[in-house]
């Protein structure tokens, strides 16, 4: 059995933890073996963007001693998969020892969507959703990760579940990480182009694979009265759409 | 450049509250961006000429010593005088000097933005000395007296029926203007005559071609070779890392340069120019001279920003970044906009005036994908909050934020008891599932619904059903 740990991502954590859950069940449909490792807390991004690159170390050597007992990490965010799987190496460039574990720790980590379908070969066979959704790319997990084809190849496999496609579904939300509360003006003038281009699809359902974009399209559809509702890829795929959408109470 | 002008935080609003400025970027650099797709499309070996074109241009930064001297030998060779100015102020001052020289009156210039970048403009009119735009985006903006906003169309901020305006206001013989050819007719007629009385003309290059000391340029307008052709004096200046080896490397670039920004195959007028005119030859200026300006470009080579200077110039990261696409270049409040002028304009202009550029960047890496030398332009503003951070420049709100975030984020316990908090409160503020407003997180709510928490943290949950199922 393939031991892999989740990193649960400090959002899924706090804000919807079902996608932790969707997560853990796609995995062990994968033939997986799942652990949490009680040592997490964050990526390290907030302190890596920001510029603190002594502060993003520490965070990082603690993310690497936490997980790197495992065959493989995998996390439901392409920017958190690709903190520890691109920029880790990156940070540790200057010391040897730490550089050889964060490389080691970088070559088995995964975004989930696309280690369900290209490490575990997997896919769902009896979801079924009747509707239509749009998707939308986020860049970290797209450009950093090349993460496109996988998320569509999954929900390609939901019965009943019909992609209209999004116009711009490879142009940045404007979520950021902590851009969107720094530069809230710009942030917004970009999601409010964002969420006009969802609405325009007709679909029901928003998904993507990236909880803080996520979040962000979702707010921004709330205000403007959109009808569109919002999931992660992972719960669509581990049939928890049934559910509240992102921000319906339960 | 610009030190004078508001903070970064209010020339975005005033960019934001324009009800013109996202029409006029969208219909140029939306254009430029189908285009530059279809182009692409069509160009089967497009990556393999990136990665040339990134290896010609990181082999001339890395030996620039070597080709400078081969550029000013063979340049020398063909009757050009070379002037070398270290600093901005070295280099005008060279440029004023030759117009004094030349008793020139009037000077025509051809866009180029190592002349904005030197503030070539206001040193010519403070020697006196009548500037005539040839770029007819560039006479655009000086009728208005705005800065250029996007590096290839430098009026792009203003919509066709501002400039009708802008023309009939200032032009002598406006006529009707009722499209955008007549537009351009009635600048003909403004200009034209200008053109052919100046004493000197200023161009930038594309290029310097260091086998054989020529200067290219590209145009689509001809005003370049208007420039450089009528006058008695013509007067190069350019940067220092605008070195190609040869003429070949010249044309690998081209391909890639105008494709980029424009999406077109070749411009419509691509010029070498060597020289003053030769015994024999019919046109050509009397004296010819090129000013290489350094203006902090080696200090940037010994600075970690040596992949900067590969640039080429061609604006396509500005037409492919959200946070230009929406606050257009005045914002950004250098020479330089968007992702290319983030990384830029700190260089230029010291890093305390300019920290909000790298900050002001989702990390999406649009840029990056489109840059036709393969510039890391997000590890390059990484850089940037990393220096930033060192130089103890970032606000001390943000710091103490941070602090606080990393003594809990690195005590998983009390990161679990903070955050499974932090949820708890959060929720107070729910209604029906969102949060409107709550304090500390304004900047979210005034332009988006927070999504509430969906219940307890998941490392609560899953311990609960560990415990549960034991």
């Amino acid at each position: 059995m393939t031991r892999v740990a989740l990193f649960v991502t400090c959002l899924v954590d706090a804000m919807r933890p079902q996608i932790g859950f969707a997560a853990i069940s796609l995995l062990e449909q994968a033939g997986c073996t799942v652990a949490v490792p009680d040592a997490q807390t964050c990526c390290s991004q907030p302190a890596l963007n920001a510029g603190d690159a002594d502060g993003a170390r520490t965070i990082a050597r603690q993310v690497i001693a936490a997980f790197e007992g495992f065959d493989f990490v995998v996390a439901p965010s392409g920017s958190c998969a690709a903190t520890i799987k691109v920029h880790f190496p990156e940070m540790f460039e200057a010391d040897a020892k730490w550089h050889a574990r964060a490389t080691a720790l970088a070559a088995k980590t995964f975004e989930l969507l696309s280690f369900l379908t290209d490490v575990c070969r997997w896919l769902p066979h009896d979801a079924r959703l009747p509707g239509s959704f749009t998707y939308h790319d986020s860049c970290s997990g797209l450009r950093e990760l090349g993460v496109m084809a996988q998320p569509r190849k999954l929900l390609a496999q939901v019965g009943g579940l019909e992609l209209r496609p999004l116009d711009g579904n490879t142009v940045c939300c404007g979520f950021g990480g902590t851009f969107c509360v720094k530069y809230p003006a710009i942030s917004n003038a970009i999601v409010e182009e964002k969420a006009r281009a969802i609405t325009a699809t007709g679909a029901d359902l928003l998904l993507g694979g990236d909880l803080g974009c996520l979040m962000n399209m979702a707010g921004k559809l709330h205000r403007t009265g959109s009808p569109v509702r919002t999931f992660h890829a992972a719960e669509v795929l581990a049939g928890m759409a049934d559910g509240p959408a992102i921000g319906e109470s339960v | 450049m610009r030190a004078n002008q508001p903070n970064f935080a209010a020339r975005v609003d005033a960019a934001l509250a324009s009800p013109t400025l996202k029409t006029a970027i969208d219909r140029t650099t939306g254009t430029a961006e189908r285009n530059r797709a279809r182009a692409v499309a069509a160009w089967p070996d497009f990556q393999a000429a990136r990665d040339l074109g990134r290896d010609i241009r990181a082999h001339v930064v890395n030996n620039i010593d070597h080709y400078l001297v081969e550029f000013e030998r063979n340049a020398l060779a063909t009757g050009a005088k070379v002037h070398w100015a270290s600093t901005s102020e070295d280099a005008c001052r060279i440029v004023v000097e030759i117009c004094r020289a030349a008793e020139a009156k009037s000077v025509t210039r051809s866009k180029s933005m190592l002349g904005e970048e030197i503030g070539l403009p206001h040193a010519l009119e403070a020697a006196g000395i009548t500037r005539v735009e040839t770029d007819l985006a560039e006479h655009i903006i000086q009728l208005a007296g705005d800065p250029p906003s996007h590096i290839v169309w430098p009026a792009l901020h203003k919509t066709r029926e501002q400039v009708k305006e802008l023309f009939a206001a200032s032009h002598r013989d406006p006529g009707a203007m009722e499209d955008v050819e007549s537009m351009v007719q009635a600048a003909r007629r403004e200009l034209r005559a200008k053109f052919m009385a100046a004493d000197v003309g200023i161009s930038g290059a594309n290029f310097l071609v260091a086998d054989t000391g020529a200067v290219c340029t590209v145009t689509n307008e001809g005003n370049a070779e208007l420039t450089t052709t009528p006058p008695r004096v013509h007067i190069v200046t350019a940067g220092i890392e605008k070195l190609v080896p040869s003429t070949t490397h010249a044309m690998a670039l081209l391909r890639l340069l105008v494709r980029s920004a424009t999406g077109a195959e070749l411009t419509q007028y691509t010029t070498f120019h060597t020289g003053p005119k030769q015994p024999g030859d019919l046109d050509g200026p009397d004296e010819f001279h090129i000013v290489l300006v350094d203006n902090g470009r080696t200090n940037m080579l010994a600075d970690g920003l040596a992949e900067m200077l590969r640039c080429i110039r061609c604006g396509a990261c500005l037409n492919h970044c959200v946070v230009y696409r929406n606050i257009g270049g005045h914002a950004y409040g250098g020479t330089y906009p968007g992702p290319m002028g983030s990384v830029l304009t700190p260089a230029l202009d010291g890093l305390p005036a300019a920290r909000d550029l790298a900050h002001a960047c989702t990390l999406n890496g649009s840029c990056q994908e489109v840059c036709p030398v393969r510039i890391p332009l997000p590890t390059l503003l990484r850089g940037w909050r990393d220096r930033s951070w060192r130089e103890g420049l970032e606000p001390s709100s943000v710091r103490t934020a941070l602090g606080l975030w990393k003594f809990v984020a690195t005590r998983p316990w009390l990161y679990r008891l903070a955050t499974a908090a932090a949820v708890r409160g959060m929720r107070l503020f729910a209604k029906r599932g969102w949060i409107e407003a709550m304090p500390l997180a304004g900047g979210w709510t005034r332009h988006r619904g927070l999504p509430a928490p969906s219940g307890g943290t998941f490392m609560q949950q899953y311990q609960a059903q560990k415990r549960k199922a034991r």
